[in-house]
């Protein structure tokens, strides 16, 4: 079966100076396309690390990783750039939003790398904003926003470009519970209509609302079940 | 991402660190206007130089003699000597031996003091004949010049320049007036207009033109011997030619051979070579000055845009997740550099031509901004911005986006 995602024995080895570390060691999965998968595991069990190279901001030191077939490795840096730009969108736990730009204009700055035109992108910000309950905030800049509505912001802008996948690294970890569940019925939505998303949490509650879990311990895959076989 | 996303893009970082980039635009401000101005006060000095020479006349030739050597063996250096002779300057005015030579005006100069009624200034009284005014390119503002007659007979007769006569003269026309000469009552019979060479302290303005006989009864000198003989070539083109017969006719007339000349001849274009060659080391030393304040504003530039690389590493990843290619990136640090350096060189500039209208009334001293000068800055400045800029550009745009994310 071939899906969205699939590595192969991908290890990630961090070199500082002498210092060697090992924050994957050989991880297998596929991802089916219109999956819900929640990877869970303690803090520093390599879950960014995973993340990083699925959103191929990083590349595996061994082992390989096609995303829709095609092998991330073998790409430069501008056809990452643009593999990230078309099919994937990001949720950070720190918003990463720029500061100086209002709502809209963050939305947008994906579009812009795509090349779209000037007032399509406006249009096409102001809905994925509408989408999120923002239709009334479009102007402001982050510093006039709450932390549940710049991370719904950045939802925004992650689904802007109609990517096929959402990655999202513990986008709930600086928020409260109302603003945890906003973001988590988003994320519902988004996968109802159809997208990939891998959630990144290690929380349980947020695991529960995916389609399967993935639980990582010291860089390996220690369970992959579908959700409700967990206890 | 276009060209014009991507300076929008510059424009808005340049505008949200306000106050930084104002201090960086002030590295090249300084740099560019004060090239312009050290520029404009070395073109201006010439211009004015250029302006004096050429209103002695126009296809002038000035012949000076040579330096005489005293007793003890001391040369006086040029115009020392008294080897030029009324005969010299009748020779140069005879056509069949020099036919380029259209009118030759022989004077002679000393400082007197002029006196009228209770008033008294002194000056230089030069002694000429009647073609020194069209040799000489002067106007009469009223009445007349002196005739062959009154040279002939030395009439008391004077004309004044346009200071000499309103210093002897408050109010008033001083024509027909008395002007007592080295106790020599004299008539003036005229006034000279303006020399229009602008500044100050020249004493074109500043003389009194008696005939040349009257100048010798006046000093008591007997000898023929002139200060200098003025000649006006017939054409431009004839300069070259007139310069080569006076020369010969000099050297015959003299009996001297050519290494021994006992007399110079210098032409208008020669006095504005010399006079520029001290103007020029000066305005190459300040514009060199200049030009390394302006190296220093660009390094300033560098300086924040490495500042603003390290300071903006976050924003450079996020920007490289969300798909922006190394070359956007990049090229927003370039936009926002030249950015910068144009802003400061426009500023520059304008602060350079606003200069140049308020120094001359501060220090008496012309300064023209010449075009190709101003262009010229304002594209130092943006070479400045961009060729300082690539460096932090381009370590901008080799960060990996998981770095720079990762970074707080
Ligand atoms: N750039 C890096 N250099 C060295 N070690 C790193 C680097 N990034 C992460 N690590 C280490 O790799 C391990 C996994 O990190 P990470 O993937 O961020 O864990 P998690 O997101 O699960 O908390 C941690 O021990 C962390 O210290
Ligand atoms: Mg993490």
């Amino acid at each position: 079966m071939s899906g969205i995602i699939e590595l192969e024995g991908v290890r990630k080895t961090y070199r500082s100076g002498s210092i060697e570390f090992e924050a994957l060691r050989g991880i297998d999965t596929t991802i089916a396309e219109g999956e819900y998968v929640a990877v869970i595991g303690p803090s520093g069990s390599g879950k960014s690390t995973l993340m990083n190279i699925l959103g191929c901001l990083d590349t595996p030191s061994e082992g390989r990783y096609l995303l829709a077939g095609e092998d991330v490795s073998q790409m430069g840096e501008a056809q990452l750039a643009e593999v990230r730009n078309r099919r994937i969108g990001f949720v950070f736990q720190q918003f990463n939003l720029l500061a100086m730009l209002p709502a809209w204009r963050n939305v947008e700055l994906p579009l812009v790398y795509a090349g779209v035109p000037r007032a399509e992108r406006r249009e096409r910000a102001v809905a994925a904003l509408g989408r999120v309950g923002l239709a009334d905030r479009i102007d402001n800049r982050p510093g006039e926003l709450s932390g549940g509505q710049q991370q719904r912001v950045a939802v925004a802008r992650a689904l802007v470009t109609e990517p096929a996948m959402i990655l999202a690294d513990e986008p709930t970890g600086n928020l409260d519970s109302q603003s945890t569940t906003d973001v988590l019925a988003l994320l519902d939505e988004l996968h109802a209509a159809g997208r990939t998303i891998v959630l990144i949490t290690h929380e349980h509650e947020v695991a529960a609302r995916a389609s399967r879990n993935l639980v990582i311990r010291d860089g390996a895959i220690t369970s992959d079940e579908p959700v409700g076989a967990l206890a | 991402m276009n060209w014009f996303e991507t300076f929008r893009a510059g424009a808005e970082a340049v505008r949200a660190h306000r106050l930084r980039s104002v201090l960086t635009m002030l590295g090249i401000v300084i740099g560019i206007s004060s090239v312009i101005l050290t520029v404009g006060l070395g073109q201006g000095a010439q211009d004015q130089v250029r302006q004096q020479i050429s209103a002695l006349g126009s296809n002038l030739l000035i012949v000076s003699p040579g330096s005489s050597t005293d007793s003890s063996g001391l040369r006086g250096g040029f115009g020392s000597a008294s080897t030029l002779t009324l005969q010299d300057a009748t020779a140069i005015g005879d056509d069949s031996v020099v036919p380029d030579a259209a009118r030759v005006a022989p004077t002679t100069s000393t400082s007197t003091a002029l006196a009228a009624g209770e008033t008294n200034w002194t000056s230089s009284v030069v002694g000429t004949t009647t073609s020194w005014l069209d040799v000489r390119a002067r106007d009469l503002s009223a009445g007349r010049f002196f005739t062959e007659a009154e040279v002939e007979q030395a009439a008391d007769v004077v004309v004044l320049g346009p200071d000499t006569a309103s210093e002897l003269f408050e109010r008033g026309s001083p024509v027909g007036q008395t002007v007592t000469v080295d106790s020599t009552p004299m008539t003036v019979i005229g006034v000279l207009e303006s020399s229009g060479a602008s500044s100050s302290g020249t004493s074109e303005d500043d003389q009194a033109v008696v005939p040349i006989s009257t100048a010798k009864r006046l000093t008591g000198t007997a000898t023929s011997s002139v200060s200098t003989i003025y000649v006006e070539a017939a054409s431009a083109d004839a300069l070259t030619a007139a310069y080569q017969e006076i020369n010969a006719l000099l050297l015959t007339l003299h009996g001297v051979g050519a290494d021994e000349a006992d007399f110079s001849i210098s032409t208008q274009d020669s006095l504005v070579e010399t006079a520029n060659s001290t103007n020029e080391t000066l305005t190459v030393l300040l514009g060199g000055i200049a030009a390394i304040s302006l190296l220093v504003g660009g390094i300033g530039v560098m300086n924040i845009m490495l500042v603003s690389v390290t300071e903006r590493v976050r924003e450079i990843g996020l920007r490289k997740a969300l798909g922006a290619t190394p070359r956007v990136i990049r090229r927003q640090f370039l936009v926002e550099a030249s950015l910068l350096g144009f802003t400061g060189g426009l500023v520059g500039v304008l602060v350079g031509v606003v200069g140049a209208q308020v120094l001359p009334g501060l220090i008496d001293q012309p300064v023209s901004i010449s075009l190709v000068a101003t262009l010229g800055a304002i594209g130092t400045a943006l070479a400045l911005g961009i060729g300082f800029g690539v460096y932090p550009a381009s370590r901008a745009a080799r960060l990996t986006p998981i770095d720079a994310l990762r970074s707080e």
